[in-house]
């Protein structure tokens, strides 16, 4: 277990390694110069000139790549060249709301997803199934522009159910969480119901009901518990997904989450603050796959892990 | 209107030599009532408030507010009056400007200023350090070019007489030096508060404006708040202004609709604008006005075929302006020249070129082109550009010129428009907004000699040493009894500008505004040409 923990975490960082190389190669060679946005349209050669070698950006790639990974090593991402901020400060003023939009978004999609396929497994082949297929299907497919929008709309101006956008309260992380979790929620319905009719057919379940044990402990006891288990292991897959879908849903909620950043930041070239973001979504979709692999074997003793 | 009050701001500027004094004769509004808060939201984070570095519209005007120069606008107008300087005296020889500075005047820190802090803040502006993107607009004040190649830290220019008083000398006459001390690159700052917070200056802004900052919260909200000394009589009227950012403008509009929000600083969304002005009841809260600003095509005057000036005026005689004006809601006037129409030195009643695809393709012809032309057209990828450039590809491919669109991010264009390697370029998204209200901002970084080098902004190549002389010589006039014949020396300069072809000018966007019902203050205030959204200083809510 140690053996193959270490041999992970090698992997995690030659992985991430790779990420920062290509990035950063992706940014040298866009052709747009940051010492011209940060110059500004008056500014004389000099002026640019003298920008770009305290900037160290006339420097050779290898030169320039090599400084950026000693000040990771230092935990210095850089200084935003729009918003002349740490890049570290501005990403992590904007991980807390992160991580609780994405806590939201699990407990929605666990919630929606696994009631949804338990129902449609148990009602198998009826209009109910069906319909709930139907709406899974719709739920993946549907882009999350298009749902965070119709949502904000229903919920937020007609109904004044919920605030329009913002950040703050319960109510505030109620309709971004539902967006971002109904495309999850699609995937685990879809999963939960296939998983629970194939466990519903094992010879353990019949013989629970043979025991003469009610349908209802024989779902919940019996057959949830095994049905669940490909699902858990999603969970860490999951953030990978999220890290596509906060961009989107911080951006129509006015979530200030990290997407959010990120989305700003690409759209100025802020090439600092791109490579940042970059890296922590790296870093928690590696974590995300790590805890995946490494939850599986303690709920299911049939894996082992080498 | 508009055009009566840019001349007098050039009088002003131009104000007679020895003798110049306060020119403010703004009356607030006698109906404002002090107190309240406003919510103002926007789209994208603020980038940064240290007024030597903040260069973008949106925290151009909340800068304005925290801070103030030696020159100031008179709210709504292009007006000059005096800031934190009560008076000043220009030379017979218009290169010595002497201010007398108002007593009394305190940083939001408490300490007062001095002419120390002006000599320190257009040090600190000049030197390149600081990395400030308006160093180059000082470039008038002697010393400059030592505090550029880093021999000098202090702009030698510029000394304080006494704390009251600060001489700056020029090292050549320019009409447009007060205009120069009026941008917020030329706010005074306290030196102790800069170095406190060194590089985080703009996170953790002290000046003397008529707001504090209060709260940033990164990614989240900015709360300015009343600057009880105000060294301005009465103003500002409001408590507290609330920015929040990370705001779609479509959302923001439906939070204005819902009363959540008073301003939403990103304007109304471009596929929101034919509702809300055919709803009688939201067109009314929207306040329209004119901008420094015009739309333009530029062409590469140093690679064929637009090396060719016949090329170039059929290219602008193809293009059919009205229908373009259309494709933005009728967001802009027709443009005929490169000055907008509320700059002094525009020229009324030229004609420019007009639209005739027939005339256009006889030119093409004759300039041995009759088979067609294949070039690109660089556009920025956001709307509505690419849609114009879709019109303009139209209006050009019906005179035989086949345009390909290249669809870039913002800073993508700038370079390949920088780097001289695109043929034609839509300059919407990035059109040349005025820095100040002078016709001479509109020539030198984009048309003149010194912008068509490698990574300047003269996207059109085009260098007339003629016309640099002919600018120079205007604003070397800073004598007010001649600021007529200066304006018609610019008059001239545009006018072949024109002849030349080097753009093909497209429109002048118009400004709209939109406000909640209880947003008080004249209309000029919301659409105020250095203040955008609005004037924070003298706007009031009425509940």
């Amino acid at each position: 277990m140690a053996g193959y923990l270490l041999r992970r975490l090698v992997q995690s960082v030659l992985i991430l390694l790779g990420v920062t190389l290509v990035t950063f190669f992706l940014l040298y060679v866009l052709p747009a110069d940051p010492v011209r946005q940060i110059a500004g349209r008056s500014a004389t050669a000099e002026t640019v000139e003298s920008i770009r070698r305290q900037l160290g950006l006339d420097q050779p790639f290898w030169v320039q790549y090599g400084r950026y990974l000693w000040n990771l090593l230092h935990l210095d991402l850089g200084r935003s060249y729009l918003q002349r901020s740490n890049v570290s400060e501005l990403i992590w003023a904007r991980l807390p709301p992160t991580l609780l939009l994405m806590a939201g978004a699990i407990v929605c999609e666990l919630i929606l997803g696994l009631t949804m396929g338990i129902v449609a497994a148990l009602r198998r082949g009826t209009a109910t199934d069906n319909g709930l297929m139907i709406a899974s299907f719709v739920g993946v497919s549907a882009p999350q522009f298009v749902v965070g929008l119709l949502m904000l709309y229903l919920f937020g101006v007609r109904l004044h159910w919920l605030p329009i956008s913002g950040y703050g309260t319960f109510a505030h992380l109620v309709l971004p969480s539902l967006t971002l979790g109904i495309l999850g929620a699609g995937w685990y319905s879809r999963m939960m119901r296939s998983s629970m009719v194939e466990v519903m057919r094992q010879d353990f379940i019949r013989t629970a009901r043979a025991k003469g044990l009610a349908r209802r402990r024989v779902i919940l006891r019996h057959a949830l518990p095994n049905a669940i288990l490909p699902i858990i292991a999603m969970i860490g897959i999951d953030i990978g997904i999220f890290m596509g879908g906060i961009v989107v849903v911080e951006s129509v909620f006015g979530w200030p989450g990290i997407g959010q950043l990120a989305w700003q930041a690409i759209q100025r070239v802020d090439i600092p603050i791109i490579m940042g973001v970059t890296l922590v979504s790296a870093v928690a979709i590696v974590l995300g796959n790590l805890l995946a692999d490494l939850v599986t074997p303690l709920i299911d003793p049939r894996i082992r892990l080498r | 209107m508009k055009r009566l009050l840019a001349s007098t701001a050039l009088m002003v500027a131009l104000a007679a030599p020895a003798l110049a004094q306060d020119q403010d004769t703004y009356t607030p509004d006698p109906n404002a009532t002090p107190g309240g808060s406003i919510t103002i939201t926007y789209k994208d984070d603020v980038a940064t408030l240290d007024p030597a570095i903040g260069y973008d519209w949106q925290n151009w005007s909340m800068i304005k507010s925290l801070f103030d120069g030696l020159m100031d606008y008179v709210p709504g107008t292009t007006d000059l009056r005096p800031g934190l300087a009560e008076s000043y005296e220009i030379s017979e020889d218009g290169l010595t400007y002497t201010f007398h500075l108002r007593p009394g005047v305190k940083f939001h820190n408490g300490r007062e200023m001095t002419a120390e802090d002006v000599v320190y803040s257009l040090s600190r502006v000049t030197n390149p350090a600081t990395q400030s993107p308006g160093a180059g607009f000082f470039g008038m004040i002697e010393g400059f070019d030592a505090m550029m190649d880093g021999s000098a830290t202090t702009l030698s220019g510029v000394t304080a007489v006494d704390p009251q008083t600060v001489q700056i000398k020029l090292s050549r006459p320019d009409a447009t030096f007060l205009h120069v001390m009026a941008l917020n690159f030329a706010s005074v700052v306290p030196r102790e508060a800069v170095e406190a917070a060194g590089e985080d200056f703009g996170r953790q802004p002290v000046g003397t404006g008529a707001f504090r900052l209060a709260e940033w919260t990164l990614g989240q909200r900015l709360v300015f708040e009343k600057n009880p000394d105000y060294w301005r009589e009465g103003v500002p009227y409001l408590d507290q202004i609330t920015f929040e950012v990370g705001q779609e403008p479509v959302v923001a509009l439906l939070r204005l609709q819902n009363g959540e929000i008073d301003v939403p600083g990103d304007g109304i969304p471009p596929a929101k604008f034919q509702e809300v002005m055919n709803d009688p009841a939201q067109a009314e809260h929207v306040v329209q006005g004119g901008q420094l600003q015009t739309g333009y095509i530029t062409m590469n005057v140093t690679q064929p075929p637009f090396d060719n000036v016949d090329v170039r005026r059929a290219v602008n005689m193809a293009i059919n302006k009205d229908r373009i004006v259309q494709i933005i809601n009728g967001r802009a006037i027709p443009a005929n020249q490169p000055l907008p129409p509320s700059m002094p030195g525009y020229t009324e009643g030229q004609e420019g070129y007009a639209y005739d695809p027939e005339g256009a393709k006889a030119l093409l012809a004759q300039a041995g082109f009759a088979d067609g032309i294949d070039t690109e057209l660089y556009v920025m990828n956001t709307d509505p550009n690419p849609r114009i450039a879709q019109a303009i590809q139209q209006d050009l491919a019906a005179v035989g010129i086949n345009a390909s669109i290249q669809s870039l991010a913002q800073a993508n264009v700038i370079e390949a428009g920088g780097a001289g390697t695109a043929p034609m370029i839509w300059s919407g998204g990035m059109a040349w907004i005025a820095d100040f209200p002078d016709p001479a901002n509109f020539y030198y970084p984009i048309l003149g000699c010194a912008g068509a080098v490698e990574g300047g902004w003269n996207w059109s190549k085009y260098c007339n040493e003629e016309l640099d002389a002919m600018a120079t010589q205007a604003d070397s006039i800073s004598d007010p009894a001649r600021s007529e014949e200066r304006l018609k020396l610019w008059s001239d300069v545009y006018a072949k500008v024109m002849e030349d072809a080097v753009w093909a000018p497209v429109f002048n966007e118009e400004r709209y505004t939109m406000k909640s019902a209880r947003m008080g203050g004249d209309d000029s205030l919301y659409v105020d040409p250095v203040s955008i959204p609005v004037n924070y200083d003298y706007v009031y809510v009425t509940e």
